[in-house]
């Protein structure tokens, strides 16, 4: 049974419909991760399980009990806040022990739990100061013991991580990563921050202006997206993606007479108005002896140290590869390039989602096994 | 470095004072030294100009049991009026604040009352409390007499009392109404994750975050009490009945315009004053004291 159930759910602000009937099932233990981009109602959702929003339409079960009409305080969840939302007139160990408090839990209990969940992460040494006396990580750290010392069912993150700089970033992410795993308690954490949420994630749910687009783990979302969205959104560089149609001899038309040989693309998708996207590490850079090289004309480079990005036209369209930047390139050399046919995606331009090898659109909760 | 603006013209400078020191000077330095003059000094029975009378006023207003009389009067006054003020002030702003049904409208309802001249709703609170047609007097045809306050003292200053306290309510509530916006909702959210109503929200988080503009308003309300109450008492019960709604302010008008007794009235005004100024004081003190989110 799923621990969090969430069918056909709508929030309507205002007579706006921001969220559009989201349906998720969320199991016992899980680490879950809403990402997408500002705006598209991840944050809201997570309200909504916290019961921080009314639910405008359809159903949120907890531990199989329908919670839509519950108070916040009967739901069993515990949130961090991404302004960690502490209490500035109390200690830190009044911050952790509130709820506690709130539940009358005797006083000799109350102080052993607040110290053993201060002891786990590390924050015994500050239990008698006040907020403003703590680093943003500290602060961050009593958010989490705050939300850790009710042993709550369920954990939600709303952008925890947001005001931290990069360097504590990651180490919190370890941190919550880590506690996680100690716990097992199931968590639903909200980012915008693609990284965080693939590092983080069991399983990711990306979420685009109040619809789910994709439901899956990290790897299938970055290896298979379901959509041009989820596609063009994880990534970094960003996917590779042309706009054009198949023709009947097996070739994809692009731009302004660009021309790729796809044969066996070209009999599942026929004459119907696509995007075909691969990632830029599968572009290879081959010599212009290869049977499939594609030539193309440099733009510029940019080099990570490892690796390097090149950014190229073909036939006019951008293209971006990844190479290991051995050899010298500058802009308006010519390169060549290859690629897998059974590396690129096609995306149908009219639904914006994918279309499977045999021309068959993939739906947001697919698993994919290909 | 240090920029400052300087005026090169002597005479512009003052010009541009002027107008708000000529005010402060004629309005608030010349009375209060005529206030000193006759509060140190005693008028000749036959005319003939003032003789100094050293601290004799102090001694004797302070050796007058009806004084100190009208000065518990006046703390009593002050505790209820604050005390009623603030409590219905706060509790429309927490409603306001929540966000229920209708709070526009009502934001600015509530404030009304402050833009009430104080003698002008003591005549509108006359007719409300007055025992022969008034709303509450209604009670006399259930129970005849038992409200009249011209008569009953204890009726008349809680009538008055009531009267400040609703004065009051449109100023504090628009401080609390500030004070409690300015709390992030996200703690008021964070207290409802871990568990608390909103009664006991309201006690644990937020009353404690507003608590400098609590203070800050208890003293600006005592003061009130002080000051302001001079127009309610003199169109509602003008002291009566039997001097049992004498307040300090009242008295001293009393004391000086009806009974011509300057010199008492001025030493009285003088003990006001210091009350008033030693609530300031304290008032500016504290005031910096106040809590930060972040």
């Amino acid at each position: 049974m799923s621990q969090i159930s969430i069918k056909a759910v709508k929030k309507v602000f205002q007579k706006t419909e921001v969220i559009h009937g989201v349906d998720v099932e969320i199991e016992a233990g899980e680490f879950v991760v809403i990402l997408g981009p500002s705006g598209c109602g991840k944050s809201t959702l997570l309200r909504m399980i916290a019961g921080l929003e009314d639910i405008s339409g359809g159903e949120i079960a907890i531990g199989g009990k329908v919670v839509n009409q519950l108070e916040p305080r009967e739901r069993g969840c515990a949130m961090v806040f991404q302004n960690y939302a502490l209490y500035p007139h109390m200690t830190v160990r009044q911050n952790i022990g509130y709820a506690l408090k709130v539940a009358r839990v005797p006083k000799a209990e109350r102080e052993a739990r607040v110290l053993k969940v201060a002891q786990a992460v590390s924050l015994e040494p500050y239990l008698d100061r006040r907020p403003a006396e703590l680093s943003g990580g500290q602060r961050q750290r009593v958010a989490m013991a705050r939300a850790m010392v009710r042993e709550p069912k369920v954990f939600l993150f709303d952008e925890p991580f947001s005001n931290l700089d990069a360097k504590l970033r990651v180490a919190m992410r370890a941190e919550v990563r880590n506690l996680h795993r100690s716990l097992g308690v199931t968590s639903v954490f909200v980012t915008h921050d693609q990284t965080e949420a693939m590092t983080l994630a069991d399983r990711l749910i990306v979420m685009n202006s109040g619809y789910v687009e994709q439901v899956g783990r990290p790897s299938e979302v970055y290896h298979h997206p379901a959509s041009l969205f989820v596609a063009d959104f994880i990534g970094s560089p960003a996917m590779n993606l042309v706009r054009g149609f198949f023709g009947e001899d097996g070739y994809f038309r692009h731009g302004k007479g660009g021309m790729l040989n796809l044969p066996d693309l070209a009999k599942a998708h026929l004459s119907r108005e696509v995007s075909i996207g691969i990632r830029p590490e599968l572009v290879r850079r081959v010599d212009a002896s290869h049977k499939d090289a594609i030539a193309a004309v440099v733009d510029y480079t940019e080099e990570l140290g490892a690796s390097r990005l090149v950014y190229a036209r073909v036939d006019g369209s951008p293209i971006i590869a990844v190479d290991d930047g051995n050899n010298a390139l500058g802009t308006g050399m010519p390169v060549h390039f290859a690629m897998s046919e059974s590396d690129i995606h096609v995306f149908d331009h009219t639904t914006g989602r994918r279309a499977d090898h045999a021309g068959r659109p993939v739906r947001a909760t697919d698993s994919v096994s290909a | 470095m240090e920029r400052r603006a300087v005026y090169r013209n002597k005479v512009l400078p003052w010009m541009l004072l002027g107008p708000q020191l000529i005010l402060v000077l004629v309005f608030f330095y010349w009375p209060t030294s005529q206030a000193l003059y006759w509060a140190f000094t005693l008028e000749q029975p036959w005319g003939g100009g003032n003789l100094w009378a050293g601290l004799d006023n102090f001694l004797y207003i302070f050796r007058d049991n009806r004084y100190w009389g009208t000065v518990l009067r006046s703390a009593f006054y002050a505790m209820c009026t604050t005390g009623l003020s603030m409590l219905v002030a706060l509790t429309l702003a927490s409603f306001v604040d929540r966000a229920l049904k209708g709070t526009k409208i009502f934001q600015s309802v509530f404030i009304w009352p402050y833009a009430i001249a104080a003698p002008a709703a003591g005549v509108a609170f006359r007719f409300i409390f007055s025992p022969e047609a008034g709303l509450v007097g209604g009670i006399n045809e259930i129970w005849p007499g038992i409200w009249d306050p011209s008569t009953n003292g204890i009726q008349a200053l809680g009538m008055v009392i009531i009267c400040h306290a609703w004065l009051g309510i449109g100023y504090n509530f628009v401080f609390f109404l500030a004070a409690l916006q300015m709390i992030p909702r996200s703690i008021s959210e964070a207290g409802a994750m871990d568990g608390a109503r909103p009664l006991q929200r309201m006690f644990d988080l937020q009353l404690p975050l507003i608590a400098p503009t609590a203070f800050f308003l208890l003293i600006m309300n005592i003061i009130s009490s002080f000051t302001d109450s001079f127009g309610l008492i003199d169109t509602m019960t003008e002291g009566g009945p039997v001097g049992q709604t004498e307040v300090m302010v009242y008295k001293i008008y009393v004391d000086g315009f009806k009974g011509l007794d300057y010199s008492g009235a001025a030493a009285q005004s003088i003990v006001l004053m210091l009350l008033v100024i030693g609530l300031t004081f304290i008032q500016f003190k504290w005031v910096e004291r106040r809590v930060h989110y972040n």
